[in-house]
């Protein structure tokens, strides 16, 4: 993956430049030794590192604006980073770059049940949101599975999902309102502890938008009282279409379950080796979760059997209680763990169309022959949102480079039939080049002309999301 | 002009030099702009029906009616309970989907399940120098480059010309359900939405008429689901507001109840407010200050919707509502009516600039609905 040559006149520049920063942080917010800045080299995407000019941990907007104003009058590029859990390189530094970290930005600033929010400073986790309002039964309801670690900035930068996003929705859908810091430093205020609007959807537009129009520093997000209850069923199948079948005839019924997850065949093997969750083994495996009181779970879970009893399970198997639905779905929450049990992986993120997935799942498993790296399927059926896992051994010369080279090819199938590069993920750097398979120049054009209204100079983490070429004139200018 | 498809619509604006008055069915006329008008309401039809991935495509023109019609047959409904204006604005004519993502139309769903642009999946449209871009796609989960469909929904045709639209769909439901309070003033009803809004229950409608349909003052907690369900939660829902005032539950979809289909699109679509003269402002605002801000409006009436948070204000002509509120956590609109203020809420001054750099770049010669959702006065002084 090429990155930008950094700038010589910045890293010519580096003592002026972090003696500024330290003129507006406390001493130890600005991180200049080149042995203490290696913390930042890298993300969750480590197969690529590059140790940044030097790191700034602010600790509120008036900070983060000081900082950004400096970074901009000396023409510094700068890197956003929440709790670099990116699999995508979003938070991937150059070599010119300052890297400014949110994680000393963790306060709740407000909570209101009520109307039904809170505020926080966005380097709050994700799970510590939740963790703010469950004493009043209250929880924050997108759950990336890196919750415990990732920070509600990285999670709004990338618009992250979860495993319930079915019924809950992803970040976007859940976010109210943003304090955040442009570029220049100007501080803006856009939506708040009311819905929608009243202007363009300018929050819409920088959920997602991977910390390159600005940098988000407080948050406003809704909160939901949590239902009465959850549980899951498994089911077995002997084949992928069979249980995409499955998916499509449950959502046709009616029931609008909270999630559906799907594993293949290697992936249960992977993950009765390292869990030993006593998962059947077949070539299909769904957990399906419904929500609501006792009876409320009753009928609707009744329903779902009926229609996972009519095309013929290898295994059906309801929980009767919270130790039972544990030991469903601890394989599904161990499967990436185990995974890595095995070799190291790459996972990717495309969704498809949920029609396409007998399809999809069986053009990745030849693949996987013609590559010969072994591959397992484990994601959110009810959204179509994949999870390729790729396994590849990064200490042997060239795997590395194939097995993006085959993850290339499943993004490519994604986007052939309907669907798209990334679910959750985001494209940081690691689908950065891949961009124009699902768009027409004139698209990329539209995206990059609302970083020129945010950021003319395409200082904030420029070198993401956007081909290099595609972007180089503007990064260059 | 009503170009029949995506290229020709393409060529016309590429080739134009005037303004241009963009509508979908004209049914919703928001705002003041001049120009030669453009509908989009011959590029029609539905161009791709998933329903177990719970995903339409349809082209901009398409029908709302006969997009909820092919729904219908499918047990499917778009759930984000688009208002119909032409009762409130008077205007005739056939709503279109376009329509609709232009302007974001949500109805009291969206306390629930969030608004239309939350269900809003991909578009393609036309900028403001003839050229087609999409953006997003058909599947329900998509980060992939910037998000210019929550951009383009609620844009009002100002940052391009909608072709087609991809949103997310939801089942119907079996039953509905209603928890009626009675004779609540505003304060206390907005607490007891808040209590219902605030449960595990579940209400896809919370609304309050200090003066319902019948003249007394009503709180509606709508419940949806299966009918064992929807009874359970309305029995709860009724325990858990016992202590605000007088109760009643409907269950099932009765003639002219206030928990009726009908009852429903009577909030929906602000009918109290349709043959009444005065100016409609509709005031997106923070639900525990929403009694307060109507207060001391002076309006003719009022309505609640999303358990406070939506208040709909039937004003005497001519009122400057937003100097009346004063600064809020929110914002106003004026949906009906001519008031020399600006149509849509004045942003600040940043939020202004942002906007005015993305309508530059979107549309370089200001042609798309000039005038349209910017910080003028409607009319002239």
């Amino acid at each position: 993956m090429e990155m930008p040559a950094p700038s010589a006149s910045v890293l010519s520049r580096k003592d002026k430049i972090v003696e500024r920063l330290r003129a507006v942080l406390p001493r130890d917010a600005v991180i200049s030794d080149v042995s203490e800045t290696r913390a930042y080299e890298c993300d969750a995407l480590t197969a690529y590192k590059c140790p940044p000019l030097c790191a700034v941990l602010p600790a509120n907007t008036e900070e983060v604006a000081a900082v950004l104003k400096i970074c901009h009058e000396m023409g510094v590029p700068v890197v956003p980073r929440g709790s670099g859990t990116s699999l995508a390189g979003g938070a991937l530094p150059t070599a010119d770059s300052v890297i400014l970290g949110v994680a000393k930005m963790n306060a709740v600033i407000e909570t209101n049940y009520d109307d039904r929010y809170i505020r926080v400073q966005t380097g709050r986790t994700n799970l510590s949101v939740t963790g703010a309002v469950e004493q009043n039964g209250f929880f924050y309801a997108p759950d990336p599975s890196s919750q415990l670690a990732c920070a509600i900035a990285g999670n709004i930068a990338m618009n992250s999902g979860g495993a319930h996003c079915l019924k809950y929705g992803v970040t976007t859908n859940n976010l109210m309102g943003v304090t955040m810091v442009m570029m220049d430093g100007t501080v803006v205020e856009i939506g708040g502890a009311h819905l929608d609007a009243g202007g363009l959807d300018l929050l819409g537009l920088i959920c997602g938008s991977e910390g390159q129009l600005g940098v988000v520093t407080e948050a406003t997000l809704r909160i939901l009282h949590k239902p009465e209850g959850a549980r899951p069923v498994l089911m077995g199948y002997d084949s992928s279409e069979v249980a995409g079948q499955v998916v499509t005839d449950i959502i046709k019924a009616g029931v609008l379950p909270v999630a559906i997850e799907f594993m293949d065949r290697p992936c249960i093997e992977a993950t009765e080796a390292f869990a030993k969750a006593g998962y059947p083994m077949c070539e299909a495996l769904l957990i399906v979760e419904v929500e609501g009181s006792g009876d409320e779970i009753d009928y609707q879970l009744d329903l779902i059997m009926k229609i996972a009893a009519s095309h013929n399970p290898v295994e059906l198997r309801q929980a009767k209680d919270a130790d039972e639905a544990g030991r469903i779905w601890l394989g599904r929450k161990s499967a990436f763990g185990a995974m890595g049990q095995i070799n190291d992986y790459m996972c990717l993120d495309g969704t498809i169309p949920v029609s396409s997935l007998p399809f999809v799942l069986k053009r990745i498993g030849e693949m996987s022959k013609e590559f010969g790296l072994d591959v397992g399927n484990v994601f959110h059926a009810g959204d179509g949102n994949m999870h390729p896992l790729i396994l590849f051994d990064a200490n042997k010369p060239g795997d590395l480079e194939l097995c993006e080279e085959f993850g290339a090819e499943i993004l490519k199938l994604c986007v052939e039939v309907g669907g798209c590069l990334t679910g959750e993920h985001g494209v940081g750097i690691e689908k950065r080049d891949l961009m124009n398979v699902q768009f027409d120049p004139q698209d990329l054009e539209a995206q990059m002309a609302v970083k020129d209204v945010f950021d003319p100079a395409w200082l904030l983490n420029a070198a993401k999301v956007f081909p290099l070429a595609t972007s180089q004139s503007r990064r260059a200018a | 002009m009503t170009p029949q498809s995506e290229a020709e619509l393409a060529e016309i604006i590429a080739g134009t030099n005037g303004p241009l008055h963009i509508t979908g069915g004209g049914t919703r006329p928001i705002g003041q702009t001049q120009g030669t008008g453009l509908s989009t309401s011959k590029m029609s039809g539905i161009t791709l029906y998933e329903p177990g991935a719970l995903t339409i495509v349809a082209k901009a023109g398409t029908p709302v009616a006969e997009i909820e019609a092919e729904l219908a047959k499918e047990n499917q409904r778009l759930a984000f309970e688009p208002m119909d204006h032409r009762g409130l604005l008077g205007t005739k004519g056939e709503p279109t989907i376009g329509g609709v993502v232009a302007a974001n139309v949500s109805g009291p769903r969206r306390i629930a399940v969030g608004a239309c642009r939350d269900f809003a999946l991909g578009v393609r449209f036309v900028d403001g120098s003839g050229t087609i871009i999409k953006n997003g796609g058909r599947v329900m989960k998509n980060v992939t480059g910037y998000d210019l469909v929550k951009l383009m929904c609620g844009s009002y045709g100002t940052m391009g010309v909608l072709t087609e639209v991809s949103l997310k769909v939801l089942p119907d439901v079996e039953t509905t359900g209603c928890v009626l309070l009675h004779g609540l003033d505003d304060a206390t009803a907005i607490r007891a939405m808040s209590a219902a809004l605030g449960s595990p229950f579940e209400a896809t409608g919370v609304a309050h008429f200090p003066k319902s349909m019948h003249g007394d003052p009503v709180t509606m907690i709508r419940i949806e689901g299966f009918e064992k369900s929807v009874t359970y939660r309305a029995d709860k829902l009724r325990d858990l507001l016992r202590s605000f005032g007088e109760t009643s539950i409907q269950i099932g979809d009765t003639d002219d109840g206030y928990g009726s289909k009908k009852g429903w699109a009577w909030v929906r679509d602000v009918t109290a407010f349709a043959d009444q003269p005065g100016d409609v402002w509709r005031i997106s605002a923070k639900p525990s200050e929403a009694a307060a801000l109507t207060a001391g409006l002076g309006a003719n009436a009022v309505q609640y919707d999303w358990g406070g948070g939506l208040i709909w204000a039937l004003m005497p002509d001519g009122t400057d509502l937003r100097g009346k509120l004063g600064p809020f956590d929110g914002h106003a609109t004026l949906i009906r009516g001519k008031v020399n203020t600006p149509t849509f809420h004045p942003e600040p001054a940043p939020l202004a600039a942002i906007t005015a750099g993305l309508r530059e770049k979107f549309d370089p010669r200001g042609i798309l609905n000039p005038g349209l959702m910017q910080a003028k006065p409607a009319v002239a002084a």
